[in-house]
């Protein structure tokens, strides 16, 4: 078995799924982290990709990957189908991030997210120094030429759970080369720049 | 089977070359789905590559409407033509035969071999004709299994198929699912839609309704149903193209430059389909193409377990699903509802979807992120053998 190189986010989101869980992997890439979670912690499930490089990368690791469009919903999936939701660094590509989000805590028992923190104070540098739309390692488009659409902050997408009744079970944020620091754990919207969270639906919730 | 390649062969380096079909026998009778019984019956079926010795490589091939035996290869040195997928079987294509040993067969009730509506039927002495009994997919994958019996075959690494091939590999995950490894079901659909039917009932008016049709009995008359035959193709070929390949190929090009004011041969397309007619009426038999749309018809295996996710649940097998974004008769859709029922019952499924142009007929073609995704999974699949 190949070592498998996990992204920080990625290994760190490995801590916190159980062994055995069912998984889906929104935007699943190259299949890296389910071949992982497959391997390490006998994780079955699917991932769900747009990119046909990616999904054929999937096929070569015996992924199974679903080639589909994360903003068409994922009615393919009954409810409660999953564990965990994951998807990392896709919520701000998608069109609408909070009808994703309640869709992943339709299908899933527990989501979690990972996204470019636009709070991170290089961001706030930019915009207040330069009058210019942040361009940052964790950021490197140009704003015309993003498939970045939907960027938020981590206080942005905190105040967007509380609004939808969906309960953060825990998040953590790390630097563009994937460290974190007591820094980040103290000021994780000044000092973090990628922000991972766990969420559920708040019991007493009405799923819809 | 196949010839050692000498220096001087005719064929590309990645031809299986020369082939020679086979026939078995099986004298065992075989109960129809309909009720009826064949009492005995032929396969006629080709090969490509080496069993291995643990008999774990072999694949089958499921043909499609009007696809035959012949898959890759060629019968003879002056043949013009392979067989109809040698673009992805050979040495070093997708459906590598340095690897895998490939089965072939012709399906019952077709006319290249296999006992059929052309056969004579040993209680009258005279060709079945239109009394040949109407054979289901499930049969098939029937007389398939008895094939692999005969061959040793325990369990296929892969069952391949397109279109109505596809439904073969569906019907092989519900009958037999521990005799398939993979399944690959390509350009398929659950069951045919209300407008498939319909455009195969037109294809059958078409032939029954032809003067020389004589119920079916059109050998005894000495005569073919040509016409209707003709037309039959030529309306099944309208729905295997899309609307933009027949635009890119022919446009409204006019075959002498200027309208006639006539009906005669006018436009491009119109001689196109015309030559397509006739050359299919030269090599198909008119009660085995009926037949074969009943087949088509009545493939639902949502109707016998309730619903489509309850048929795939006894299947074990890794399954890949593959559609094409301009496929129009079998579209993406449908084989998304093959994936949903795959998702409903937990099974281990890939979902692509093929960009392409060429229409139903694309799964024959040789796209390369099609034929790519193929020989990635099937190089995994030989990996693990």
């Amino acid at each position: 078995m190949n070592e498998l190189k996990l992204r920080i986010d990625q290994s760190l989101i490995a801590e916190w799924i159980q062994p055995g869980s069912r998984v889906l992997d929104l935007g699943c890439g190259d299949g890296t982290l389910l071949t992982y979670l497959h391997n390490h912690l006998q994780a079955s499930g699917y991932g769900l990709e747009i990119d046909p490089d990616n999904v054929t990368e999937c096929v070569a690791r015996g992924v199974p990957v679903i080639q589909s469009d994360i903003d068409a919903g994922l009615s393919d999936f009954d409810e409660e189908s999953f564990d965990y939701v994951i998807m990392t660094q896709t919520l701000q590509a998608v069109h609408y991030p909070h009808k994703v989000i309640n869709e992943m805590l339709r299908v899933g028992r527990e989501g979690i997210v990972t996204f470019p923190n636009m709070g991170h104070w290089r961001s706030r540098m930019q915009v207040a120094f330069n009058g210019r739309m942040p361009m940052t390692p964790a950021l490197p488009y140009e704003w015309y030429d993003s498939p970045n659409i939907h960027l938020c902050s981590v206080r942005d997408f905190e105040e967007l759970c509380e609004q939808e009744g969906i309960e953060i079970l825990e998040y953590t944020t790390v630097d563009h080369a994937h460290r974190t620091s007591l820094g980040m754990r103290l000021f994780p919207n000044l000092l973090g720049e990628i922000a991972i969270y766990r969420f559920r639906r708040e019991l007493g919730q009405v799923i819809g | 089977m196949k010839e050692a390649l000498s220096a001087e062969s005719p064929f590309p380096p990645d031809s299986v070359g020369l082939v020679t079909p086979r026939t078995q026998h099986f004298n065992e009778a075989l109960t129809l789905e309909s009720g009826s019984t064949l009492n005995g019956f032929d396969l006629v079926y080709e090969t490509y590559g080496e069993l291995n010795a643990t008999r774990s490589n072999a694949i089958l091939i499921c043909h499609a409407l009007s696809g035959d035996h012949h898959v890759a290869g060629y019968h003879s040195e002056k043949d013009k033509k392979p067989g109809w997928w040698d673009n992805c079987i050979g040495p070093g294509k997708p459906i590598d035969t340095s690897k895998f040993f490939v089965v072939a067969p012709n399906n019952l009730g077709g006319c290249s071999g296999s006992t059929g509506p052309q056969t004579i039927n040993p209680a009258t002495g005279k060709p079945y004709g239109p009394e040949f009994p109407i054979v289901t997919v499930g049969d098939w994958v029937k007389s398939q299994s008895m094939l692999a019996d005969v061959l040793g075959i325990e369990r296929w690494a892969a069952v391949i198929g397109g279109s109505l091939g596809g439904m073969q590999v569906m019907q092989w995950s519900f009958d037999y699912p521990d005799r398939i490894g993979n399944a690959f079901v390509i350009a398929a659909a659950p069951k045919l839609s209300t407008q498939n039917i319909a455009f195969n009932e037109v294809a059958r008016q078409a032939i029954m309704n032809d003067q020389d049709f004589h119920g079916g009995h059109y050998e005894d008359h000495g005569v073919v149903p040509n016409r209707g035959l003709m037309l039959a193709r030529m309306l099944g070929h309208i729905t295997y193209l899309s609307d933009d390949v027949l635009d890119e190929k022919f446009g409204r090009e006019l075959r002498d430059g200027r309208i006639k004011f006539g009906y005669d041969v006018e436009f491009q397309v119109e001689s196109y389909l015309r030559y397509q007619g006739r050359s299919f009426v030269d090599r198909f038999d008119a009660n085995s193409y009926l037949l074969l749309t009943k087949v088509l018809d009545y493939f639902d295996p949502t109707s016998r377990f309730g619903k489509l996710s309850a048929a795939f649940e006894k299947a074990t097998s890794k399954f890949y699903v593959i559609s094409f974004s301009s496929d129009w008769r079998f579209s993406p859709a449908r084989s998304r509802e093959i994936v949903r029922a795959l998702l409903d019952a937990d099974r281990d499924v890939t979902y692509v979807e093929i960009e392409s142009k060429q229409g139903h007929d694309s799964f024959l073609m040789p796209i390369p992120r099609y034929h790519e995704v193929l020989s990635t999974a099937l190089n995994r699949i030989s990996r693990k053998l």
